[in-house]
């Protein structure tokens, strides 16, 4: 059962108290986009060996969705930040290639 | 025979007599004692059968991974399978019977499955039983069922109760032995929290029985210290009886509290589960002895070298008056030399081993006057229900047999294996030993935690450390570490010196004699619980089960109760042999939690009866429990079905109900529904994205039924919208729907329009809301006084606040039955009187509450969807005829895209219609309309399922709604829905709206 901190408010707390909402940073896609852009919207994901961004929500706590950098194989926790971006922070991306050399942000399929 | 020796029994108070029954005989133990000791002290060593073969099977070992003296304890409520006779805390009253047998553990008809046992090799289930086909299911399972499974389940309900703690540390040391204890001090020293679990009713593990000194003191007298200086400590919890369950991600640890088995008269839970959250944890959990692998291994009393001497020293029980030791290491001397000093007779020590010189241990055991034969082993074991000798044979040979030696109990060890479970629960990866011939912790492969850094060490016997002056320094070392590891400093302190005697090299033995043939072979043991012989385990490599977690599956080694905690390692070696590979290549299978089994009723703890779930309840609640309501759950809520009136069923109460709100007045409690207040400057853009039709154009004072979907464009909630004032909408949800869609909608405002200005709130529960429903709704809501109601004041999709009886309200004329109907919501706590204020108006206009299924069937005659019964996640908007809902005035909503996705756009999806049975009766629900031809896997093709059926009063025949191929278009066509009762019903196509289709009735 992992832990993870919410960085909205700041409590570091059970994995129950959270709920997992999937892949971080997906672009929309609405009226207008290209069937093959749609699917990829709506059901590719990515399926890392390693370093994955994905979104939480602090369901049982402050209610606020966050986002997640993650090891999938170690479940080493990166950092947390909010949801209100479209890319990870910098010095986030600089502690993970600092810790897995040859990282880098959406560098991955 | 075994039995209570005169002296001895470190553990007992002699003065206290225990009366216990095993099937059905009573017993006497004495207090301290286990299951186990309290039989062999009675002379019981057969203690059950076998799973497959129903050999006799004896006491093994005398901890947790005893494989065979599993027993049934107690009765009825407090009915328990498959407990272990060696962790059973003995007291009084105890009630144990025997497992496996039938009819009696002294005669089991059964027991011919041994005498067949040439014809049931490994995989023979899976080679039997697969042909014939129809054989399988009517002879085969059968059969199987009524063989399989140790022990059984118990009826009754359990009548104790259970608890779960959840705790926080920095350092968790699972297990209380020299190892633990040394490592819990010198974390505790730091000022670091530490919780100390031991699964024993006692301090000191194994270190008490085997000796040694700690800096001059004997080492049981320093376990002793040990806890009175970690007792004094407040930064540090001690618990006995609790086991390390599982260890599992950042940290977790589950343990296993047993509180009340061995004083069941005692008040409180009997099991407690801790949900442990350490920094950092320790497993000081020790080592598990390992049997050897001769012919007739497991007939009763042949036991592990280790247990023989814990149950002299700690019991006072002698297993046997002459017993052979047989050994691949200097440990087992230790019993051979307890044994000796407690008067017994130990013929001769037969060790496989051959050394230049004697280690210490062995020069004892010649100096006690001890027969030490080196180089030679067991050929076989003479007897069936008890040992009566062994065949001695040289260990190097083929099985020759040298000499009989007459015994009655066999000590054998074939060297130790760290108990890694836990250490590898969360991944800590493992490193073959040569030396010890063992799997060992590989510390620099640990489990890592959320900070990626290692958050369990391993400490001790479990680090496959085994003088005593090793696991001192290695314990101590650990526990500095874990606190280090958690923030705190630990001074430079050395750790405490051990003294023990040294030993000799042991040396690896997987077979006795290693040229052992077929037929003994055939007999030797690895798996007691699950009779699995060495040739088994050949067999599956010869047949190509070459991988280990697959060799497990087809010989059932290291399954069920056990997890092969002695059976493994020896399995894994005859296995690495079979497939000429070192053992490190073959691995280990996984090691899972929990370490042994644990209760059911510990993990749920609480949760049961009444507080397994909350109950959501209404203002409104207890009248409709006074009032006759039949419940049904709807989420968490709890709403009336049906109000039943003495002499009624539910049914005739249903279509009392159904009528009514058609004739006269019905009252329904729709405080359940969703509310969701969407407020802000950009409320009116947002919900034009959630709903499918356009709610930005809504007028003050208006409302509005809305559709929503989700982004792959299907249904997911209806209701209808409130505008409050330009920037404020309420929005109604289904029952179940509240949190969801406020979820649903907070996930899209916080992660996708984080810029747009709107807050929205669950205001679901302050209000009380009530459906005021029929043609004599009016006069109801005029009899109460106040605000004006009439048609033109109030018209049919608007809502007013006002006044009425005096309350303050909302009035909404809306309706979800066709009649004329206002839905009135007042305070929450304004809601019962509110309600019985309409109930005294109401007399007179014949007033009565409905319930759910009525409200379904009113909705259902007029064609009305329900989200779950129409829609089930699969299903669009264009499905059920619901165009006109679909705004195409909007760029973008949620689902606009996906509705334009070719199988959205397929002609051929299944339409909502009506249908109507030939005869009136009602058609099943959840039918499936047949059509001709069959599919690709053989099946009939379909072309529509039921949603919806109902027995209508009003109309006074069954009504149905449906998902029909092509529905729409085929009006007046039957169709066939074979039920599962075997009768075909026949059902016509029409319109869905069966009552009122032009809506004149909700519209006066």
């Amino acid at each position: 059962m992992l832990i993870l901190t919410c960085p909205c408010c700041g409590v570091t707390g059970e994995e129950t108290e959270f709920h997992a909402g999937g892949e971080a940073h997906l672009t929309r896609f609405g009226p207008g986009s290209t069937d093959d852009d749609f699917e990829s919207y709506l059901f590719m994901r990515e399926n890392p060996k390693g370093v994955h961004f994905e979104r939480w929500r602090h369901v049982y706590g402050c209610g606020k969705w966050f986002h997640a950098a993650r090891c999938t194989t170690t479940l080493e926790v990166f950092g947390t930040y909010p949801a209100q971006t479209l890319a990870p922070p910098q010095e986030l991306c600089d502690a993970i290639s600092a810790k897995r050399p040859g990282w880098s942000w959406r560098a991955l399929s | 025979m075994s039995t209570r020796l005169a002296t001895g029994g470190r553990l007992l108070n002699r003065g206290d007599v225990i009366r216990f029954s095993f099937n059905g005989q009573t017993l006497k133990g004495v207090q301290g004692d286990t299951l186990a000791s309290a039989l062999l002290a009675n002379d019981q060593m057969l203690v059950g059968r076998s799973f497959k073969y129903h050999r006799p099977r004896g006491i093994v070992a005398a901890g947790p991974e005893e494989p065979n003296a599993l027993v049934n304890l107690g009765s009825e409520g407090a009915f328990e399978p498959n407990q272990r006779a060696t962790t059973t805390e003995l007291f009084e009253d105890l009630t144990a019977t025997s497992q496996n047998h039938w009819p009696s553990l002294e005669f089991d008809v059964g027991a011919i499955n041994a005498k067949l046992a040439r014809f049931m090799p490994a995989g023979f289930y899976y080679k039997m039983f697969i042909h014939p086909r129809p054989l399988w299911k009517h002879v085969y399972e059968p059969f199987i069922r009524q063989a399989a499974g140790l022990g059984k389940a118990p009826k009754g309900r359990d009548a104790d109760s259970y608890e779960h703690f959840y705790a926080h540390c920095d350092v968790l040391v699972v297990g209380g032995g020299i190892a633990g204890l040394t490592a819990a001090h010198a974390a505790a020293q730091t000022g670091a929290r530490v919780i100390v679990l031991e699964q024993t009713a006692h301090w000191g593990g194994r270190a008490p029985v085997d000796g040694g000194t700690v800096d001059g003191l004997p080492v049981d007298k320093v376990v002793d210290d040990l806890v009175s200086a970690l007792i004094d400590m407040p930064n540090v919890t001690l618990r006995l009886r609790t086991m390390g369950a599982g260890v599992y991600d950042h940290g977790y640890v589950l343990g296993y509290e047993r509180l009340t088995d061995h004083a069941p008269e005692r008040a409180g839970p009997r099991h407690r589960l801790w949900r442990i959250r350490a920094g950092h944890t320790i497993t000081a959990t020790g080592a598990i002895e390992r049997p050897l692998s001769f012919a007739g291994n497991d007939v009763p009393g042949v036991m592990l070298a280790a247990s023989v001497r814990d149950y002299a020293v700690n019991f006072g029980v002698s297993v046997g008056d002459r017993t052979v030791v047989v050994t691949n290491n200097d440990d087992a001397y230790r019993t051979a030399i307890a044994l000796n000093d407690a008067g017994l007779t130990v013929p001769a020590i037969l060790d496989a081993r051959v050394l230049p010189v004697d280690s210490p241990l062995m020069a004892a055991a010649k100096t006690a006057g001890i027969r030490v034969m080196m180089g030679h082993g067991i050929a076989r074991v003479m007897g069936s229900k008890r040992v009566t000798g062994v065949a001695v044979c040289a260990q190097a040979g083929e099985g020759a047999v040298l000499e009989e030696i007459a015994c009655d109990a066999v000590a054998m060890s074939g060297g130790w294996s760290p108990v890694v479970h836990l250490w590898s629960h969360c991944g800590g990866k493992l490193f073959w030993d040569t030396d010890f011939a063992m799997f060992r912790p590989d510390v620099d492969k640990a489990p890592l935690g959320a900070d990626g850094r290692a958050f369990v060490s391993p400490a001790g016997a479990a680090n496959g450390h085994f003088g005593l002056q090793e696991i001192l320094g290695d314990a101590h070392a650990m526990g500095q570490g874990a606190a280090r590891a958690t923030g705190f400093k630990p001074k430079n302190t050395a750790a405490p010196a051990g003294d023990s005697i040294e030993e000799a090299a042991m040396a690896p033995v997987w077979l006795m004699p290693q040229g052992a043939g077929k037929a003994l072979r055939g007999k030797t043991w690895l798996d007691y619980q699950n009779d699995v012989k060495v040739s088994d385990v050949q067999l599956a490599a010869q047949e190509g089960f070459e991988s280990v977690e697959h060799a497990k599956r087809y010989t059932t080694l290291g399954m069920a109760t056990d997890q092969g905690k002695l059976s493994n390692i020896n399995g894994l070696a005859i296995l690495s042999d079979a497939l000429d590979q070192p053992i490190p290549q073959t691995g280990t299978t996984t090691f899972r939690p929990p370490y042994t089994p644990i209760s059911m009723g510990a993990i749920g703890g609480e949760a049961r009866g009444d507080v397994f779930q909350p109950i959501r309840r209404t203002p409104m609640h207890d009248w409709h429990d006074e009032n006759g309501a039949d419940w049904e759950p709807v989420g968490q809520w709890r709403r009336p079905y049906a109000y039943v009136r003495s002499g009624e069923t539910v049914h005739d109460a249903v279509m009392r109900e159904t009528q009514n709100v058609r004739e006269n007045l019905g009252l329904l409690d729709a405080s359940t529904l969703g509310k969701l207040v969407v407020k802000g400057p950009d409320a009116g853009k947002f919900l034009d994205m959630l709903y499918t039709n356009m709610m930005s154009t809504l007028k003050p004072g208006k409302c509005r039924y809305g559709l929503m979907c989700d982004e792959n464009g299907f249904l997911i909630d209806d209701g209808v919208v409130a505008r409050i004032d330009d920037q404020t909408f309420l929005c109604h949800t289904t029952t179940g729907g509240a949190e969801r869609i406020h979820a649903h909608m907070e996930e899209w405002l916080q992660t996708e329009w984080w810029d747009w200005q709107v807050y929205v709130a669950n205001v679901t529960e302050q209000y009380a809301q009530v459906a005021v429903v029929g043609p004599n709704a009016r006069a109801a809501l005029e009899a109460m006084g106040g605000m004006d109601v009439s048609k033109d004041a109030l018209g049919f999709m608007e809502w007013a606040d006002g006044t009425l009886g005096g309350f303050d309200v909302r009035a909404y004329r809306i309706s979800f039955s066709g009649e004329l109907s206002y839905e009135i919501a007042v305070r929450a706590s304004e809601g019962q009187a509110f309600w019985d204020a309409l109930m005294a108006v109401g007399a007179a206009l014949g007033v009565m509450p409905y319930g759910t299924e009525a409200l379904h069937i009113l909705r259902a005659e007029k064609g009305f969807i329900m989200i779950g019964d129409e829609t089930d996640g699969t299903v669009i908007p264009q499905d059920l005829g619901l165009h006109w809902a679909l705004s195409k005035k909007k760029d973008d909503y949620l689902g606009k895209r996906a509705h334009l996705r070719s199988h959205m756009a397929d002609p051929n999806r299944w339409k909502l219609v009506g249908l109507l049975t030939e005869d009136g009766s009602v058609l099943p629900d959840g039918a499936y309309a047949v059509a001709d031809g069959t599919n690709a896997n053989g099946q009939r093709n379909m072309q529509g399922r039921v949603t919806s059926s109902y027995h209508s009063p009003n109309l006074g025949k069954g009504i149905a709604m449906g998902l029909v191929l092509h529905g729409p278009d085929r009006m007046g066509e039957v169709l066939a829905f074979p039920g599962t009762d075997g009768k075909t019903y026949k059902a016509r196509i029409v319109d869905p709206v069966f009552y009122d289709p032009d809506g004149e009735k909700q519209n006066v």
